[in-house]
C-alpha cells in the first residue's frame, strides 16, 4: 500500500488507538470440498504495541481450530474446512493501542554501521544469538553484491546506521515506482532491482536484502497504515489493504522499523501484525484448496483512529 | 592362491588394499574367499556372475538416473564378491556408527528445541539460521521418547593408514538400506558355503528391529490424540498403521522403496493417498480412511507439506506438519532433518560429542573447515589446491569443486565467491578411499546389460576369455546404516558397500555408474540372536485382508488386470492375423480374413482403409501387422506390454518377485527395435501369449483373495468381456458358411471344442461354447458370474457398485433359449452381446468414479499484495 505520510515522521507524544478491520473473501466458482487455511492475522502486542482486543471470524465456520506461536512468536492458526463451500470469509476485528516509538531525534544518534556489523558476526560475545536469526538469506531474500553496491554508497565509512537506514529509505523511495503489475509475488529480487518497479512487499523485501547484504539484521514486518483521505472527503471503508515494511537491528534501540514504501521512519500510523523474515513467513492467509475451479479474491482494510 | 583370478588385480601405490598387506601377504578375513576362488574351476565364477546377473535383471533391481535421457531405469550394478569385514574391526565400526547416531539425534532435537548448544558456542548461529533445511515450522515439534531420526546411515571412507574416517551423514531419508538387503539375498545363494564357514551375521534382524520400534512408538502415538492419552472405551485394538511415503516410480530409489515396503509389510503410499483432517493423518482406503500413525518417508524434508514448507510440491500431505506438532503421526526421520546433512557440521562433531555425550567422537570426519569462521577461511584460501570446495547449504545446488582441478582464472573467481559469502562454504580434504577386488567383466557385462537387456538371456554376448576375465582394484566405501530402537540405536551387521565407477574415482556416487557389494561381517563366534525384548504382535493385532488397500492401489490392480488380459487379446488377435498370411494363401481367404482385418482395424492394430487409400495388399498389411507387434507407441503390443510393466511397477510391493521376474522376461522379449520376420513375430507372439498365461496362473494360485485381488479380476472379466463380445459380433457378421476356427483361436477355447465335438466348427456348438458354457473360461457367462460374484462381494463392505445391472444381464443370458437364440444371426443374442459391451464401458466409469477418483486439482490460494 503507498500512501503519503498523514504526519510528519515526529511522531506524537501520546498512545493512539486503532480499529482495524481486515476483511478476505475468497469467491470459488465451483464447490470447494476440502480447504486447508493458515492465517498470520492476530496482531501480537510488544513494546510498541498493545492489542486490546481481536477477533477472528471465519465463514463457514471450521469445526476445529490449532493455534501455536510460530518460530518469530506470531500466533499462527490453521482450520480445515471439509464440507463443500463456495465462498471463503475471513474476518479480522482488532483494536490496538501504539506506544511511543523511538522519533526522528532520537534514532539520530546510532552507532557507525561497521560496528553493528562486527558485533552481529560475533553474536555470541554480544548477546545478539536472537537477533542473527534475521541475518542470512531466506527464501524471498537472497543476498547478492548487487544489492550490497546498490546500497552501499549510502552506507560510507562510520555513518552512523540509522542515518544510513533511513537514507536508504528515501533513496528507494526515489528510486522506485509503485506498480501493482510489474510484480508477483515470485519475481525474484535481482529482477525487482532491475525493474525499479513494484508493490511494499517488494520494496521492503529489497530494503532487507540491501541491509542484510551488508551484514546486518532486518527483518519484515506485516501490518497496517492509516491512510488519509483526500482533503474535504469522508474516509472509505475497506478501500485500504494489508502492508509491509521493515525492521533494523540497532544495538540500544532495538528493532527500529523503516517504511521504504512510504519513505518514512515507522511512528504511529503503522500497525503490526507480526514478523519474520520474509513474506514467505507471516503472508496473512496461506492455504490449499481441492476443487473450485477459478476464485476470485476480495481483500477489504480498514483502519481508523479511535478519538 | 588363484593366480588366474588375481592376476588383474593391480596393485594400487597409493592408498589402503582391503586384501592384501603391504608385503603382498592376504589378510586373514579374506584367505578363506581367495582359497574358494582359487579352488574353482575355471567356469565356476563365470557361471556365478551370469547367475548373480539373472538375479538382479530378474528381480528387477533397477536405479532410476535422473539425467538419462534413454528411460530411466537402469539394472542394479552389484558385484558378485562380497566385501569382508572382521568381527574385531566391525565392532569398532558399529560402536562409532552408533555414538554418532545418538549424537546426531541429539543434536537435532536441540537445534529444533531449546538451541543450546548455539548458546554454548558449540555451533556457529549461522549454520542453522542460514541454511535453507532449517525449517521453522518445524522447530518444537515434540518427539516421542526424543528420537527424531529413527534411521540414519553414515558413510564411510578408509584412509591409507588403514583407520575407518566418516564422509558424510545421511540424516534424512537414507537409501541404501534395502539395497544391502537384496544384495545379501542375491550374493548369498552365489556363495552358499562361505557365508557358514565364515560366520557372517545375517542382517534381517536390523529390518526387524526398525519394525518393532516404529511399531512400539506407532502404538505410543495411537494411545493419544492431541497429546492427551485416549480413554480406555475410545481406544481401538487395531495395530498402528505405519506407512512408507515415497515420491513415487520416477525417484531414483523407488525400486529399493517398494522391496523395503514388501520385507517390512508396511503399505507404500504417496502423498496423494493421505489426508490431514484436524490435525490426524488419514490413508484413504476403499473402506474409508484409516488413521496413520508412522509416516516412514522417502521424500525429503520440504516437499512433504505443500501447505507449510513449500507449496508447490506435488509429492506431500498438506498437513502433516501440524499434524506432528499435535504428536498425532510419528513421521520417520523427522521434519527438518535434512538440517544435519551439511558437511560444514562435521569439524564441529568432536566437542559437540564431548559436550552432549559427555565422551570422545570414536571416528573422526574427514577433515573439514567451514569457510565462516574467519581463520577457516583464510587457511581455506590457502591450501585450495589440496581441498574440496562445497556447499554449505543446499540452497546454492553447487556441486563440489575439486580446488586441484582448477586453472588460475577459476580458482580467483572461486575465491572470490568464497569471501563474497564466505558461511556458504566449506572446504574438505581430498578422501582418500581403499581399494578392493571387483570381478571385472562382471562390472563390463553389466554395463552392456543395461544397453541391450533384450539379448541378456540368450546369451550372445561372447564367452570372455579366461585372460579377459580377473579381479580388478576399485575405490570402496562403505555406507553402515543404524536404527533408533526404545533401547538406543543398533547398527545393522552388514552395509552397502559403494563401488566407484573407475579406478581413480574421488567420488562415489550411484548416479554417476558406480556398482555395489554385499558387505560380510564376521561374527565373534556363535550367533548371537537378535533379542529386542519390547511387545510383539498381539492377538488383537492379528489381520486378515487388506484393509489398507489403497484407492490408488485399487486402481492400479484393477488396470492391471484389465491391461494383461488387453495385452492377451492384442496378441491373440495379431497371432490369428498372421496365421492367416502365414497358412492360407490369398485365394482361400475368404471373409474370414477381411473380419480378422476388420476386427485389427477395430483394436486399432491395422489402420483404417477407406475409399482414397483403397484397399491394403497383403504385402502391406503383413508389414503393418509385423510392425504392430513392436509398436512402442499407440496401440502396439509393445505399447501395451510397456503399460503393464507401468502399472505393476506402481504395484511392485503387491506382487511377488516371482510375477516381477515373468513381467521382465515378457517386456525384454518384446522390446527389440528390429522388426521381426513374419515367423518371428509369429513365435513371439506365441511366446508371449504363454508368459501372459503364466502370469495370469500366478495371479490365480498365489495372491491372497483380498480386495485388491478382486479389483484385478474384476478389470480382467471385463475386458474379457468386451473383447469376446466384439469378437462374436463382427464373426456374426460373416456369411453363414463361413470357417470359424480363427474364433475359437481367438478364445483360445480351440482344443476344449475339438475334443468334444470332433468335427469343423459350427455355430451352434461354438456359442454354447463361448457364451452359455459356465465351465469354460473364456465364455461369456463365465465373466459375467465372476464379475457378480466380486462385485457383490465388494458391495458388502461399500454399498452398490455396478453388480446390480451384471446381475440383470446374466438373468438374461440364462433366459436365452439354446435351441432357438443360440445361431449366427439371432436377434435376441445379438441385442445381449451389444447391452453387454455397453455394459462394460459403464461399469468402468462407475468404479472409476465410486473408488479411484478421491484425488482432484488443488489449488494454492490467491495472494493479497498491496
Amino acid at each position: 500500500m503507498t500512501t503519503l505520510p498523514s504526519s510528519t515522521s515526529t511522531g506524537t507524544n501520546t498512545d493512539i488507538r486503532y480499529r482495524v478491520r481486515h476483511e478476505t473473501t475468497y469467491d470459488y466458482r465451483r464447490n470447494v470440498t476440502l480447504s486447508q487455511q493458515i492465517l498470520h492475522m492476530t496482531p501480537r502486542s510488544f513494546d510498541h504495541q498493545t492489542v486490546v482486543s481481536h477477533q477472528l471470524a471465519i465463514e463457514p465456520n471450521p469445526p476445529d481450530w490449532s493455534t501455536h506461536a510460530d518460530y518469530f512468536g506470531n500466533a499462527s492458526k490453521s482450520f480445515t474446512l471439509a464440507s463443500p463451500h463456495r465462498r471463503l470469509l475471513i474476518r479480522s476485528d482488532s483494536i490496538i493501542e501504539l506506544h511511543r516509538r523511538p522519533n526522528a531525534t532520537v534514532t539520530a544518534n546510532s552507532l557507525p554501521w561497521e560496528s553493528q556489523r562486527y558485533q552481529l558476526a560475533n553474536p555470541l560475545d554480544n548477546n545478539l544469538l536472537a537477533e542473527v536469526a534475521f541475518l542470512y538469506d531466506s527464501p524471498h531474500v537472497e543476498c547478492s553484491t548487487a544489492l550490497r553496491d546498490y546500497a552501499l554508497p549510502l552506507f560510507s565509512h562510520g555513518r552512523p546506521l540509522l542515518d544510513a537506514c533511513m537514507a536508504l529509505t528515501e533513496h528507494i523511495f526515489n528510486d522506485f515506482e509503485f506498480d501493482p503489475e510489474a510484480t508477483t509475488i515470485s519475481t525474484p529480487l535481482t529482477e525487482v532491482l532491475e525493474g525499479r518497479r513494484g508493490v511494499c512487499q517488494d520494496f521492503a523485501h529489497l530494503m532487507i536484502g540491501c541491509l542484510r547484504s551488508l551484514g546486518l539484521s532486518c527483518r519484515y514486518v506485516s501490518g497496517y497504515i492509516l491512510t488519509t483521505p483526500p482533503p474535504g472527503e469522508e474516509r472509505l471503508i475497506g478501500a485500504d489493504a494489508s502492508h509491509a515494511w521493515v525492521s533494523v537491528y540497532c544495538n540500544g534501540l532495538g528493532w527500529i522499523d523503516y517504511d521504504p514504501t512510504n519513505r518514512c521512519l515507522v511512528q504511529n500510523e503503522h500497525v503490526t501484525v507480526g514478523w519474520g523474515r520474509d513474506y514467505g513467513d507471516v503472508s496473512p492467509i496461506r492455504g490449499l484448496v481441492l476443487g473450485g475451479g477459478g476464485q476470485k479474491l476480495k481483500v477489504a482494510v480498514t483502519m481508523e483512529p479511535i478519538t | 592362491m588363484t593366480d588366474i583370478h588375481l592376476s588383474r588385480y593391480q596393485s594400487v601405490q597409493h592408498g589402503y588394499d582391503e586384501v592384501f598387506t603391504k608385503g603382498g601377504e592376504p589378510r586373514a578375513h579374506w584367505r578363506t574367499l581367495l582359497d574358494h576362488l582359487g579352488r574353482d574351476m575355471p567356469d565356476t565364477m563365470r557361471q556365478r556372475v551370469d547367475a548373480v546377473e539373472r538375479r538382479v535383471f530378474q528381480n528387477g533391481v533397477t536405479y532410476n538416473v535422473y539425467a538419462d535421457p534413454k528411460g530411466t531405469q537402469r539394472a542394479w550394478q552389484l558385484d558378485v564378491l562380497p566385501f569382508i569385514l572382521p568381527a574385531s574391526e566391525w565392532s569398532e565400526i558399529e560402536a562409532a556408527v552408533r555414538q554418532r547416531a545418538t549424537l546426531l539425534n541429539k543434536i537435532l532435537i536441540d537445534l529444533y528445541g531449546p538451541q543450546q548448544v548455539l548458546a554454548d558456542g558449540l555451533l556457529p548461529p549461522a549454520l542453522v539460521h542460514g541454511h535453507s533445511s532449517f525449517l521453522r515450522p518445524c522447530h518444537g515439534i515434540k518427539h516421542v521418547d526424543n528420537i527424531a531420526l529413527h534411521l540414519i546411515a553414515v558413510d564411510l571412507a578408509r584412509s591409507p593408514d588403514g583407520r575407518w574416517w566418516a564422509v558424510s551423514d545421511r540424516t534424512q531419508a537414507p537409501s541404501g538400506a534395502g539395497y544391502a538387503l537384496e544384495n545379501r539375498s542375491v550374493i548369498a545363494q552365489a556363495f552358499p558355503d562361505l557365508l557358514r564357514e565364515l560366520k557372517i551375521r545375517p542382517i534381517h534382524g536390523f529390518f526387524d528391529a526398525l519394525r518393532d520400534s516404529l511399531m512400539h512408538w506407532g502404538r505410543h502415538c495411537a494411545a493419544r490424540n492431541d497429546g492427551e492419552l485416549i480413554t480406555d472405551d475410545q481406544r481401538n485394538e487395531a495395530p498402528p498403521l505405519i506407512v512408507l511415503l515415497t515420491p513415487g516410480q520416477y525417484n531414483e530409489t523407488y525400486y529399493e522403496q517398494t522391496y523395503l515396503a514388501r520385507h517390512l509389510g508396511f503399505p507404500l503410499v504417496e502423498g496423494g493417498d493421505l489426508t490431514v483432517r484436524n490435525g490426524i493423518v488419514w490413508l484413504k482406503t476403499l473402506s474409508g480412511p484409516q488413521r496413520v500413525h508412522v509416516i516412514l518417508r522417502r521424500v525429503d524434508d520440504e516437499f512433504c507439506d505443500p501447505l507449510e514448507l513449500r507449496s508447490d510440491s506435488a509429492l506431500g500431505v498438506a498437513g502433516l506438519t501440524d499434524a506432528a506438532r499435535r504428536g498425532n503421526v510419528i513421521v520417520a526421520n523427522g521434519l527438518g532433518s535434512n538440517l544435519l546433512e551439511t558437511g560444514a557440521l562435521l569439524g564441529y562433531l568432536p566437542a559437540l560429542c564431548r559436550n552432549l555425550l559427555g565422551e570422545s567422537l570414536r571416528m573422526p570426519s574427514v577433515a573439514t573447515w567451514w569457510c565462516g569462521e574467519p581463520a577457516a577461511l583464510k587457511a581455506v584460501i590457502e591450501d585450495i589446491d589440496r581441498l574440496i570446495i562445497k556447499s554449505a547449504f543446499p540452497q546454492s545446488g553447487q556441486e563440489p569443486i575439486f580446488g586441484g582441478d582448477l586453472d588460475a582464472t577459476a580458482r580467483k573467481i572461486l575465491i572470490q565467491q568464497i569471501r563474497a559469502q564466505p558461511h556458504h562454504f566449506f572446504a574438505q580434504e581430498t578422501v582418500r578411499f581403499s581399494h578392493a577386488p571387483i570381478w571385472r567383466d562382471a562390472l563390463q557385462k553389466q554395463q552392456q546389460t543395461h544397453q541391450h537387456t533384450q539379448q541378456q538371456t540368450h546369451h550372445e554376448t561372447p564367452q570372455p576369455t579366461a585372460q579377459q576375465a580377473g579381479l580388478d582394484a576399485a575405490t570402496v566405501g562403505l555406507r553402515v546404516f543404524a536404527c533408533a530402537t526404545p533401547k538406543g540405536y543398533v547398527v545393522m551387521p552388514g552395509a552397502m558397500t559403494r563401488v566407484a565407477a573407475g579406478p581413480d574415482t574421488r567420488v562415489i556416487t550411484m548416479q554417476r555408474g558406480g556398482a555395489s557389494k554385499d558387505t560380510w561381517v564376521q561374527s565373534t563366534g556363535r550367533a548371537q540372536p537378535q533379542n529386542l525384548e519390547f511387545p510383539h504382535t498381539s492377538v488383537h493385532e492379528l489381520v486378515r485382508g487388506d484393509t489398507h488397500l489403497s484407492s490408488r492401489m485399487a486402481d492400479n490392480m484393477f488396470w492391471l488386470g484389465r491391461t494383461t488380459e488387453r495385452c492377451d487379446n492384442r496378441a491373440r488377435l495379431l497371432r490369428t492375423a498372421l496365421d492367416f498370411l502365414l497358412n492360407t494363401s490369398a485365394e482361400f481367404r475368404g471373409s474370414e480374413w477381411s473380419t480378422v482385418q476388420g476386427l485389427c482395424q477395430w483394436f486399432g492394430l491395422l489402420s483404417e482403409t477407406d475409399d482414397v487409400t483403397g484397399e491394403l495388399s497383403d504385402a502391406e498389411i503383413e508389414l503393418e501387422l509385423r510392425m504392430t507387434v513392436v509398436a512402442t507407441e499407440g496401440n502396439g503390443l509393445a505399447a501395451n506390454l510397456q503399460q503393464l510393466y507401468r502399472i505393476a511397477s506402481n504395484l511392485r510391493e503387491r506382487l511377488s518377485l516371482d510375477n516381477w521376474r515373468m513381467l521382465n522376461q515378457i517386456l525384454q522379449q518384446n522390446n527389440d527395435d528390429l522388426l521381426p520376420s513374419l515367423a518371428d513375430a509369429v513365435a513371439l507372439l506365441d511366446r508371449t501369449a504363454g508368459m501372459l498365461m503364466t502370469l495370469s496362473g500366478f495371479a490365480l494360485d498365489g495372491m491372497t483373495r483380498d480386495n485388491g485381488w478382486r479389483f484385478m479380476l474384476i478389470g480382467r472379466r471385463l475386458e474379457r468381456l468386451q473383447f469376446l463380445c466384439t469378437v462374436l459380433q463382427h464373426g456374426m457378421g460373416m456369411p453363414v458358411h463361413s470357417g470359424l476356427e480363427w474364433i475359437l483361436q481367438l478364445a483360445d477355447s480351440i482344443v476344449t471344442y475339438r475334443s468334444r465335438y470332433m468335427a469343423q466348427p459350427e455355430w451352434h456348438p461354438l456359442l454354447d461354447l463361448l457364451v452359455m458354457d459356465d465351465s469354460n473360461p473364456r465364455s461369456v457367462r463365465f465373466q459375467l458370474i465372476g464379475l457378480v460374484k466380486y462385485l457383490d462381494r465388494l458391495a458388502l463392505v461399500h454399498g452398490p457398485c455396478g453388480g446390480e445391472r451384471m446381475h440383470v444381464l446374466l438373468d438374461e443370458l440364462q433366459a436365452l433359449n439354446v435351441e432357438r437364440d443360440l445361431h449366427c444371426g439371432s436377434i435376441a443374442l445379438t441385442a445381449l452381446l451389444s447391452k453387454l459391451s455397453n455394459a462394460t464401458v459403464v461399469l468402468s466409469d462407475q468404479l472409476g468414479l465410486q473408488f479411484f477418483s478421491q484425488t482432484g486439482a488443488v489449488n494454492l490460494n490467491s495472494f493479497t499484495r498491496a
